[in-house]
């Protein structure tokens, strides 16, 4: 469990920054997560050479980035475009932070995958243990044909269906009509999400995150230095990494209940909140049963009952768990996390207008996959 | 590796799974086992993830096996399934204790039910290139 044990070791979001989303060709990935990063230092109103720990996600080439922004940190790290990383990215800088490798640390995310042509399946397909080629002959490829196998399994376990699943797309849909950095903002009902089409059933289009060109970035500082900038620091309270290796080139039987079941135990014992207590909550949705699987293994809903859970708007701005409130990757952008974490931050700030959590205190970020995190946000360290 | 554009990807046999493929050859499952702890294991490996032994040997299987899920592709990754889409992927647990993708052996069934219980089939993608599949065994 990763947790300061006095207040004054907390470490705080300081800036944020986030590029244009959508299809920017003129960028490569280099350009968008630069961009992202010159939008979060201008938040801090910190030089760059301030910046003295950077963590570098997708972008290709950790040392072409600090090349081109000019910057020679003491501690450097790059780590593989899986969307589980934007979470870990965090917690690490979080611990090289508290550690003291550092005292100011810049992650940065570029992805120009629409621009590129990116496709998840077929010959390119990285996903899963290996890479998952030995599979293709079958005819097997892509993260959304397991998650697929997973809503399958739901299913015919528990009794879930697709009229309830469609809540979770329909809902950040809704998010994302009411931001206007949103890819997608046409709102639908479940008459629209019925008629999207299969890809891999049972799930359809509407099931699935979006691809597109981006950049994000954040500024993490210690409590001390976050008091003097100009933001509202907003504060990482608590956070809890798992992962579930075994057998993790098929889904999972338990859908990662069990490596969630710790990870929410971790970052809730002995906390002053607890998930009742969470404004609202961001949830890594590569694909929309993630959301549901992830509800029930961070303790939201028994297991099981996701689908009755999400029934009636549960998790739609003025409801109980507001989710994903800027469109998340099924509507906003498919950022791998990373817009995820700034909306957090930017809830916790109280600046996103028509889409604001009124007084949101305390944000929670789940994603799960073989590796699982959670993090939670608030506006006290 | 280059294929004619409207093949399927070939499996690409790799000298520490040579038993396994040629026991499909064969019509037999041919996996690798722990010569210390008896656990199955696959693809082949150095390590036995249960005891961490590297001792190893290869053993034929019944070839029985259950029906854990399944997705059903409407669109082609390769140009070699497009003809195929709609298709389904099987995940399947063998009777030997590890598992498998899949797909099912000529004609799907109607109605597959996660938990049915499965036959393998062993289907000749080349003269020495078999592929494990699957139909239903009742």
């Amino acid at each position: 469990m990763y947790r300061h044990r006095s207040s004054d070791e907390a470490v705080a979001v300081v800036g944020v920054g986030n590029t244009r989303y959508g299809l920017t060709p003129e960028y490569d990935a280099y350009d968008l997560a630069s961009i992202a990063l010159r939008q979060a230092l201008d938040e801090t109103q910190l030089s760059m050479s301030q910046i003295d720990g950077l963590i570098v996600n997708r972008v290709p080439d950790y040392q072409r980035f600090a090349e081109i922004v000019g910057v020679n940190p003491k501690y450097t790290l790059t780590t593989p475009g899986h969307g589980r990383f934007s979470g870990i990215c965090i917690q690490t800088a979080v611990a090289v932070l508290q550690a003291g490798l550092a005292t100011t640390v810049a992650l940065v995310y570029g992805n120009n995958g629409k621009s590129a042509g990116q496709r998840y399946g077929g010959e390119t397909d990285s996903y899963g243990s290996g890479g998952a080629g030995f599979w293709f002959p079958y005819g097997m490829t892509s993260p959304g044909a397991f998650h697929a196998m997973m809503m399958q399994s739901h299913m015919h376990r528990y009794g879930t269906r697709l009229e309830q699943l469609a809540e979770i797309p329909i809902a950040f849909r809704y998010h994302a009509s009411l931001n206007p950095q949103a890819v997608m903002r046409e709102v639908f009902d479940l008459d629209g999400y019925l008629q999207a089409r299969y890809i891999c059933e049972p799930l359809r289009l509407l099931d699935y995150c979006l691809i597109n060109d981006g950049g994000v970035a954040l500024i993490l500082t210690t409590k001390d230095r976050a008091k003097d900038l100009p933001q509202k620091p907003v504060y990482v309270r608590s956070m809890a990494q798992r992962s579930q290796f075994i057998d993790s080139t098929f889904p999972p039987e338990d859908f990662w209940r069990t490596p969630m079941k710790e990870a929410a135990r971790d970052t809730f014992s002995g906390l002053d909140v607890q998930q009742q207590d969470m404004d609202a909550l961001m949830i890594y949705d590569n694909f929309s049963p993630t959301v549901l699987f992830s509800l029930e293994g961070f303790g939201y809903c028994a297991p099981g009952e996701g689908g009755a859970f999400i029934e009636g708007g549960r998790l739609r701005l003025g409801a109980q768990y507001p989710t994903n409130t800027s469109g998340g990757h099924l509507s906003e952008s498919y950022m791998q996390g990373w817009a995820l974490q700034i909306e957090a931050v930017r809830q916790i700030r109280g600046t996103c207008g028509p889409r604001q959590v009124p007084s949101a205190r305390h944000v929670h970020y789940m994603a799960a996959a073989p590796v699982l995190t959670s993090i939670v946000y608030g506006d006290q360290p | 590796m280059t294929q004619p554009a409207m093949s399927k990807p070939m499996p690409e046999i790799t000298p520490g799974m040579r038993s396994y493929w040629e026991g499909l050859r064969l019509g037999e499952l041919v996996l690798q086992t722990c010569s210390d702890c008896n656990a199955v294991r696959f693809p082949a490996a150095a390590l036995c993830p249960k005891c961490h032994s590297v001792n190893n040997a290869w053993r034929r299987f019944d070839d029985g096996a259950i029906l854990v899920s399944f997705a059903t592709f409407h669109k082609a990754y390769w140009p070699g399934f497009a003809r195929e889409v709609p298709y389904s992927v099987l995940q399947v647990r063998l009777d030997a204790g590890v598992q498998v993708f899949s797909n099912w052996f000529g004609q799907p069934p109607a109605e597959p039910t996660i938990g049915m219980r499965l036959r393998a089939r062993y289907e000749a993608l080349t003269e020495d290139v078999y592929l494990l599949k699957f139909e239903p065994a009742g």
